[in-house]
């Protein structure tokens, strides 16, 4: 078995070169080169991290981030525990359309979603006349170009990062645990919270995690649904970049974003490995 | 099959709730976007007035719409090819060869999938200015290949990671060399996955718009880049006609990936 494996096996490796070679090229080398910018434009030093950390522009721009990423993290939380839940414990044919439903924004882009939210959201939009006409609203209200919008578009597009990895640790759960809690007395709320929440624990966490970390880089969603005050750190690189030409700025903030993203997933990996989470 | 626990009537019907406003709530932009496509009206306003095919019409007589159109599809075939290719030898290399710091090298031809795609962008930018890569063709295939081959190697590395591996090695001490044996056994097997690969960096080259923002001008411009220009400007129903077929195009590649999955599988089975 080993000679006749062996040889094969060693040589296969070099299958992986070019794509390596293309990725080192292409990708590793450019985004170092942002990164080393950081400490090296316009001179030598940590002058840009200085001005990232010291100036109160850029400190505002790097808490709207964290905020709407953790709002964002909440709401798709609140909204995919449940759709989750339905999943993992309903009949096949339920099962295979809501799969299908959750599927669906994976497979559109986001541009044509965000452009959707912009037609629906604006004060003639479907939405707004709708609840003009049910009478919950006297005058259209502004669901766009402010924080709601950005709510509202972000947690589309990231709710299937929440529900998938949720819904396949719920698949997994030994259910007699369940059982044996009810037998014994426990009521349903005392034996979700005790027992099934627990078990559940690591997809919910490395789902909201996922969502997380994406919405920290997002770009298209906040810039198009988003007003001047909603403005996230990827359109502060962008901004670096076009207007200012400060490649130093744009690689202090790229090295922060990317260092924040690192953390969050290096929990992820802990919990379950990068690669399953991933997985669409 | 039934919950784990009974939970209230006052708790499942809440999470009936929830569960119908998600299913709106995931579908209804693509509902908005596919009917506008059709209305009569040169503004967005839903439910529209009338029926017509004027913007589809639009997107084919209409330069700007239409030449971005080309653009987009000379990129998205090089790129599929490409990124397939190289995606899957290196998932193949990967899954059949042993050596120190393979999680390394899975990390590498994973990462421009978990950095984000700002950072590989503006990275991207300022590289390929100075290498003659920026505004044209050759620039934005490099640069979708890279995106796309995360794609090809995850979905080909699950598939062969779950094939019966006795086959290989079967073929391999009845006497077939490897590359006969990588023809006739492994790659029958794992054709769906390589296909799905595909399908995937297409769908990406297809879609992707921030990396391609920084390298296009508006003479090789792809499509999402043009739609970004007009998008925040005068918005017509061109947009969601364009839309509807970037998600006809998403749509059919999803559903040639499960026939094709389906087949190997009877077949496999039989």
């Amino acid at each position: 078995m080993s000679s006749v494996a062996k040889s094969p096996m060693s040589r296969n490796a070099w299958l992986i070169v070019p794509a390596i070679v293309v990725i080192l090229c292409f990708f590793f080398y450019p985004v170092s080169w942002l990164l080393i910018d950081s400490f090296s434009r316009p001179k030598w030093g940590i002058q840009n991290y200085e001005a990232v950390l010291g100036r109160l522009v850029y400190l505002k721009v790097l808490l709207n981030t964290f905020t709407i990423s953790a709002g964002t993290t909440f709401w798709c939380a609140v909204i995919g525990y449940p759709v989750a839940y339905t999943m993992a414990h309903c009949s096949k044919r339920a099962r295979r359309l809501l799969i299908f439903v959750v599927l669906i924004p994976f497979w559109t882009s986001l541009l044509v979603r965000t452009f959707a939210w912009m037609v629906l959201l604006q004060k003639t939009g479907l939405i707004n006349q709708t609840l003009l006409t049910l009478g919950v609203i006297t005058e259209p209200v502004a669901l766009i170009y402010n924080r709601i919008g950005v709510y509202i578009g972000m947690v589309q597009v990231l709710l299937p990062f929440l529900i998938f990895p949720l819904f396949s640790v719920m698949l997994r759960i030994d259910r007699n645990y369940s059982f044996a809690a009810a037998t014994l007395g426990a009521p349903p709320v005392r034996n979700f919270f005790r027992i099934y929440l627990p078990l559940t624990l690591p997809g919910l966490v490395s789902g909201g995690t996922l969502v997380f970390v994406s919405s920290l880089g997002y770009y298209i969603t906040p810039a198009l649904l988003g007003g001047p005050a909603d403005l996230m750190i990827a359109q502060l690189i962008e901004r670096q970049i076009s207007t200012s030409g400060n490649w130093g700025m744009a690689g202090a903030l790229a090295v922060l974003l990317l260092v924040a993203t690192a953390i969050c997933l290096g929990v992820v990996h802990r919990i379950i490995g990068v690669k399953t989470a991933w997985g669409r | 099959m039934g919950a784990p626990f009974s939970s209230g009537r006052m708790w499942s019907r809440l999470r009936l709730a929830i569960c119908t406003f998600a299913v709106i709530y995931l579908v209804a932009p693509l509902i908005v976007v596919l009917v506008i496509s059709f209305s009569s009206a040169p503004f967005l306003t839903f439910p529209p007035p009338g029926f017509s095919m004027q913007w589809y019409n639009n997107l084919f007589t209409n330069p700007a719409w239409f030449n971005s159109l080309i653009t987009s599809i000379k990129v998205l075939i090089p790129t599929s090819i490409l990124a397939t290719s190289l995606g899957t030898a290196a998932a193949y290399g990967l899954a059949r060869s042993n050596f120190i710091g393979k999680q390394i090298v899975m990390g590498l031809l994973l990462s421009p999938m978990i950095v984000p795609v700002i950072i590989v962008a503006v990275g991207i930018f300022g590289v390929f200015r100075a290498l003659g890569l920026y505004g044209n063709l050759l620039g934005l295939i490099i640069a979708h290949t890279i995106l796309a081959i995360p794609y090809v190697v995850m979905t080909v590395s699950g598939s062969l990671a779950v094939i019966d591996k006795r086959l290989e090695d079967a073929a391999l001490t009845l006497g077939a060399s490897p590359l006969r044996c990588f023809r006739r056994i492994t790659f029958p097997l794992i054709f769906p996955a390589v296909l799905s690969g595909m399908l995937f960096s297409m769908v990406v080259s297809f879609d992707e718009l921030v990396v391609s923002m920084f390298i296009s001008t508006p003479v090789v411009r792809p499509v999402t880049v043009q739609m970004w220009s007009n998008i925040r400007g005068s918005v017509d129903p061109t947009i969601a006609a364009i839309a509807t077929l970037l998600f006809c195009f998403s749509l059919l590649a999803l559903l040639s990936e499960r026939a094709a999955a389906r087949k190997v599988k009877k077949e496999v089975d039989e």
